[in-house]
């Protein structure tokens, strides 16, 4: 599992998304889905989810008896919400590494890699059944 | 000799067979489950050869599978149960050409939310199969298997009949079905994999209804709303999938048959009286397949249909797209007026609205944050890709 925040940006003075030049945004974009299309081409992929954002978040606690507390957002660290993950079903760990770093130098403004910081985590499978 | 095309004429006759068991039974859910069964072992053996009456093998094979099933079930309340039902039913096991229609009214009923119901519905009517529904949701085949289980559950011992006020119960159904098609439409979430064509389905079953109730001005509407909706869908999203707005699409490769077909539905419908919703929506659909240009668009009798709309839904959202057309007339501070003090609950849409007219009011400050407040509330993959990008357009302007 290739995990996606929202901070974790390396790029100095990379500012938001919204604020790059209109082709620099396009570039970024056609990026994720041309990596997606390449994962899905290769057997890779397994699923590919952009979160909706941190405005619309829920934060949610409970004890179990009393009404559940609700936050809504903006979080105020929003930086720590994940944007986004992708699902990759691959033979080894190098794999997994190489597609991390290819995703973590997705271009930003003026195509210079954003250097974002992709968080891989294994998912847990059953038991092996020898043991 | 050509293969036959097992998997259509298994979705022509599922819901024929589930009819035909379902009546001679008189239980829904069970009769549902057997005919899945029998529609799964017919998708393994027919591709080897048909058998003589497919329709007959599929309803034997199914009410062989539910009565082997009551007997293993517990046994004694079952069997009373059954009896009774056969002796009441026998002589009723052919196929009804209402059956369709009753079982629509069944799985788009009010005790299911849109999240049971559409699935149960593209299973029982349009013949699908799980695996085929998960993966349009994409969702593990066992969670959809799930729901569909859990919409029976709530069915359960409902008997296979028309409901007692059919005309007050066809609005769910199209509820149901408008919001199949709008899944369909407006669906882009994860890489698009090979995702089934759900618009195509809920029109199939809007065609179905429509052919059932020729009458019904509203079905007709609904129908010709998604007629006139899908036509524009070639335009609806450039080659490297983006989201292209009404206004730059190329109307050249809008499908004229679905056009005129939609048009002839819904002139014969406007014809006889009592308007709706649906034929609302439609007719809005209308005036913009007929346009040739955005701008040569009729924006008068298009913001007059909003008002109607709005007059006969009270929903704000509709008040969104009134502003839209009242700025195409009157400029676009109008179209920004309309929108003080409506409350949409910070929807992603208003903040879109906003950021367009505010563009065309030339604050391109306003538009840049409005655009951008969009991109951060919306749940769509396609529609945050679009709307990012208009921030960053306006930014550089």
């Amino acid at each position: 599992m290739l995990l996606q925040a929202y901070g974790g940006v390396e790029l100095e003075g990379c500012v938001p998304m919204t604020e790059w030049a209109p082709k620099d945004v396009r570039a970024h974009i056609d990026f994720q889905h041309a990596l997606n299309a390449e994962l899905l081409d290769s057997g890779e992929l397994v699923d590919a989810q952009g979160l909706a954002g941190p405005d619309v978040a829920k934060f949610v606690v409970s004890d179990g008896v009393n009404p559940p507390k609700i936050i809504d957002g903006p979080y105020p660290e929003s930086k720590e919400l994940l944007a986004g993950y992708r699902l990759i079903d691959v033979d080894s760990l190098d794999r997994a590494l190489a597609i991390a770093a290819r995703s973590s130098a997705a271009p930003g403004p003026g195509g210079v890699p954003i250097q974002q910081q992709i968080e891989v985590r294994q998912v847990m499978g059953a038991p092996d059944p020898e043991v | 000799m050509t293969p036959p095309d097992v998997e259509g004429l298994l979705r022509e006759l599922a819901p024929q067979a589930l009819g035909a068991v379902a009546r001679r039974y008189g239980e829904f859910a069970d009769a549902e489950d057997a005919v899945q069964e029998a529609l799964v072992t017919a998708a393994l053996e027919w591709p080897a050869g048909l058998p003589d009456s497919p329709l007959s093998w599929l309803i034997a094979v199914a009410s062989r599978r539910l009565v082997e099933e009551y007997r293993r079930t517990d046994a004694r309340r079952r069997r009373e149960e059954l009896a009774a039902s056969l002796s009441i039913h026998q002589e009723e096991t052919m196929p009804s050409s209402d059956d369709s229609l009753v079982l629509l009214f069944l799985c788009c009923d009010d005790k299911l939310s849109s999240t049971l119901s559409i699935p149960l519905t593209l299973r029982a009517v349009a013949g699908l199969t799980t695996r085929e529904i998960a993966a349009a949701y994409l969702v593990p085949e066992a969670t959809m298997a799930q729901r569909i289980s859990r919409a029976k559950t709530k069915l359960r011992g409902r008997r296979f009949e028309l409901p007692a006020n059919p005309a007050a119960r066809l609005r769910s159904v199209c509820e149901v079905l408008y919001l199949l098609f709008n899944e369909g439409y407006t669906s882009s979430s994860g890489p698009d994999l090979s995702r089934l064509d759900l618009s195509g389905e809920a029109i199939r079953l809007a065609r179905m209804l429509h052919g059932h109730v020729p009458a019904d001005p509203e079905v007709a509407g609904l129908l010709a709303l998604m007629l006139l909706t899908e036509a524009r869908r070639p335009a609806r999203t450039s080659a490297d999938g983006a989201l292209v707005p009404l206004a730059q699409q190329d109307r050249s490769i809008w499908v004229r048959a679905l056009i005129s077909e939609g048009l002839q539905l819904l002139n014969a419908t406007l014809a006889v009286g009592r308007i709706g919703e649906y034929q609302l929506l439609a007719s809005i659909a209308a005036l913009h397949d007929e346009s040739a240009s955005h701008a040569s668009t009729r924006w008068t009798d298009i913001a007059k249909a909003y008002t109607r709309l709005e007059s006969l839904t009270g929903n704000p959202m509709v008040r969104l797209n009134r502003a839209v057309a009242v700025a195409m007339v009157e400029g676009p501070a109008s179209g920004l007026a309309l929108l003080e003090g409506l409350d949409l609950h910070d929807s992603h849409r208003l903040h879109a609205v906003r950021a367009h007219l505010h563009e065309d009011t030339g604050d391109l400050v306003a538009a840049a944050q409005c655009y951008a407040a969009a991109a951060a509330r919306t749940d769509n993959a396609r529609e945050r890709d679009y709307l990012v990008e208009q921030a960053a357009r306006v930014s550089a302007r």
